[in-house]
């Protein structure tokens, strides 16, 4: 079936996979990225070193600790959680007033000074991190082999975008988040504490992102630069989705990433510039994104 | 009044322009100028229009491209070089600046930042740009066929020259009624336009205008260090001059200027300490953004405003107006 156009069913299913995998990624992201800016209306720049530090985080309680790999789903997200805090109360705090540029544009030193700070460290050859025991191997679907910890990645990725949609949408909590998005000031005369709402929020964003570095670190290397080169990407897709809606970010983040993985199938060259080259069109057809509404 | 203090400051540039290849390594002096005449560009768009482009490398670097390939392949004089990655960038910025201003504010730049990325992508697999190694080797040839460019000091006069022509071209436009219709965009868009004016177009020009200006400032500088590679359409670079026209001073004529001396000297003094110089540059980031948002020419205003709380530092927290 698929002879006349030399592409084995392996390969092409192999390459959605891959696409499903960096799907995951982008959902994640975009959704971390518009949780904060619903809030804080700031585009954070810093995601990237924050993924990045927590593919760091498991490789590093893994080699100087021994603290396995499902231990480290739980702690990196949380030292990434911590790190976001400290961020949020010393230095985002003071920009609340000022043009939103500014937050860019601290968020982004920020970048630099950790992915400078780690490069420094460590280099940039990237560090190799073991898939976990239990995860090794693949199962042979007929049509193609599966690797276990890919199916688990996208499963694991899938599952925490739809309780994070669950959290912000069914619980009280979630209520004051979207209320906090609409009108902050309102939600604060009501007696809600705001500022420990945007405080635990940008925590919140960059534990979804130290998460999904866990989660990315025996798939790729744990490199330095993994984070900033996939952060561009998820600014094209999160101008293709839209900062507005919670599934619209995950929707359009696992979507783009199937397109990718096809591109790299029947036209390899475009592979890299498909995701910008989806921007672009989104852009001349509908200039708000799939998803969004101009704030 | 502001007038006679930017007559001043050119003189005083110019002066230091003439006299400094005798003083200084002229090589670093050509650097400097260069990345002046780019932080100046992405000043037009940022500083007067208020629009943040994150993309500003894939005009420079692409410049940079094109000069080193129709002059190392296609045997191009250097006139030519320079213009054919000057309109390189005015093209570019006329599709770019197209897309991104279709969307406001923040999602601005991060089109900008990810139609950059893919011209990045694109110079790493297109053949003509030589991938990872670059553009080797680009002659600088004579100028007009009379004046040999290999002698620093003329290549070091030429880029001078083009830099002066870049600043004074863009003090034109700034103080031009297109200048303070940018001014009235920035200040207050739906004003501007319930005014009449037509706010995309304006800045559309502005974006094009800025991006053209980054492609000669990219194609000098494939001509004076012979080469063009990666480093410069890399996102960092887009960075890079960001933080140029913060340090100096966003929307002041001088201010991205020195910002761009004061960069690249740090770059000159950091080089062995290999990542620390991008460290470095979020330290200052950071700091800027905090303590110094005026940058370094917004903050020593001489001579000195009689309303001093006007134009004292800025404080984290002084977020209420300052009373009257």
């Amino acid at each position: 079936m698929f002879e006349w156009l030399g592409i084995t069913p392996q390969g092409l299913f192999g390459q959605i996979l891959i696409g499903l995998i960096n799907g995951s990624f982008y959902a994640i992201l975009s959704l971390g990225l518009a949780i904060i800016f619903g809030l804080l209306n700031i585009v954070n720049f810093t995601h990237g070193a924050q993924y990045m530090m927590g593919a760091f985080v498991a490789w590093g309680a893994a080699n100087y600790l021994g603290i396995g790999y499902w231990w480290s789903l739980l702690l990196a997200p949380l030292a990434v959680g911590v790190i976001g805090i400290v961020i949020e109360t010393t230095l985002l705090r003071r920009l609340y007033q000022s043009d939103h540029i500014y937050g860019l544009l601290l968020t982004f030193g920020l970048a630099l000074i950790i992915e400078g700070g780690f490069r420094q460290a460590f280099g940039i050859s990237g560090e190799r991190y073991e898939i976990p025991e239990q995860l090794q191997g693949a199962t042979d679907l007929g049509f193609m082999v599966l690797p276990n910890y890919r199916a688990w990645v996208v499963l694991a990725s899938v599952t925490l975008c739809l309780a994070t949609w669950a959290l912000i949408e069914r619980t009280r909590l979630g209520a004051y988040l979207r209320a906090g998005t609409e009108n902050p000031n309102l939600l604060r005369a009501f007696g809600v504490n705001v500022p420990l709402l945007v405080t635990l929020t940008y925590g919140f964003g960059a534990a979804l992102a130290g998460f999904a570095g866990v989660l990315a670190a025996p798939i790729f290397q744990v490199n330095p630069t993994m984070g900033s080169n996939l952060l561009i990407v998820v600014f094209a897709v999160v101008v293709v989705g839209g900062l507005g809606s919670i599934i619209g970010s995950i929707v359009t983040g696992i979507g783009l990433g199937l397109v990718e993985g096809l591109t790299k199938v029947f036209y390899p060259e475009g592979s890299a510039v498909v995701i910008f080259v989806a921007m672009a069109i989104v852009l001349l057809l509908r200039p708000h994104g799939l998803f969004g509404k101009e704030k | 009044m502001a007038w006679s203090r930017n007559k001043t400051g050119l003189v005083v540039l110019l002066a230091i322009g003439l006299v400094a290849p005798f003083v200084v390594y002229p090589i670093f002096l050509m650097k400097a100028l260069c990345f002046a005449l780019f932080a100046c560009a992405l000043n037009l768009l940022l500083g007067y229009a208020g629009l943040l482009s994150f993309g500003h490398a894939a005009f420079f670097g692409g410049a940079a491209y094109v000069t080193g390939y129709v002059m190392t392949v296609l045997n191009w004089p250097v006139e030519a070089g320079l213009l054919a990655g000057t309109v390189f960038g005015l093209v570019l910025g006329t599709v770019f600046g197209g897309l991104a201003i279709r969307r406001q504010g923040l999602y601005f730049t991060m089109v900008t930042l990810a139609l950059a990325q893919m011209v990045f992508f694109l110079c790493l697999q297109i053949k003509a740009t030589g991938g990872e190694d670059g553009l080797q080797g680009i002659p600088r040839g004579m100028l007009f066929g009379v004046l040999d460019l290999n002698e620093a000091l003329n290549m070091y006069y030429l880029v001078f020259a083009i830099f002066l022509a870049g600043f004074f071209f863009i003090y034109r436009v700034v103080n031009s009624p297109f200048g303070n219709v940018l001014k009235a965009i920035r200040e207050n868009e739906p004003r501007a336009i319930s005014l009449g004016y037509n706010a995309e177009r304006h800045k559309l020009v502005a974006f094009i205008l800025s991006a053209g200006l980054a492609g000669l400032a990219g194609s000098t500088k494939a001509i004076v260090f012979q080469l063009a590679s990666l480093t410069d359409v890399h996102w960092s670079m887009s960075g890079e001059v960001v933080l140029m026209t913060l340090v100096g001073g966003m929307g002041t004529l001088f201010g991205p200027v020195i910002g761009a001396v004061f960069v690249v000297s740090l770059d000159h003094l950091l080089a062995p300490f290999g990542s620390w110089f991008t460290v470095v540059m979020g330290v200052i980031f950071v700091a800027c953004v905090l303590l110094f948002k005026k940058g370094i020419v917004g903050s020593l205003r001489w001579p000195p405003k009689p309303l001093r709380n006007d134009s004292g530092p800025d404080l984290p927290a002084a977020s209420a107006g300052t009373p009257t």
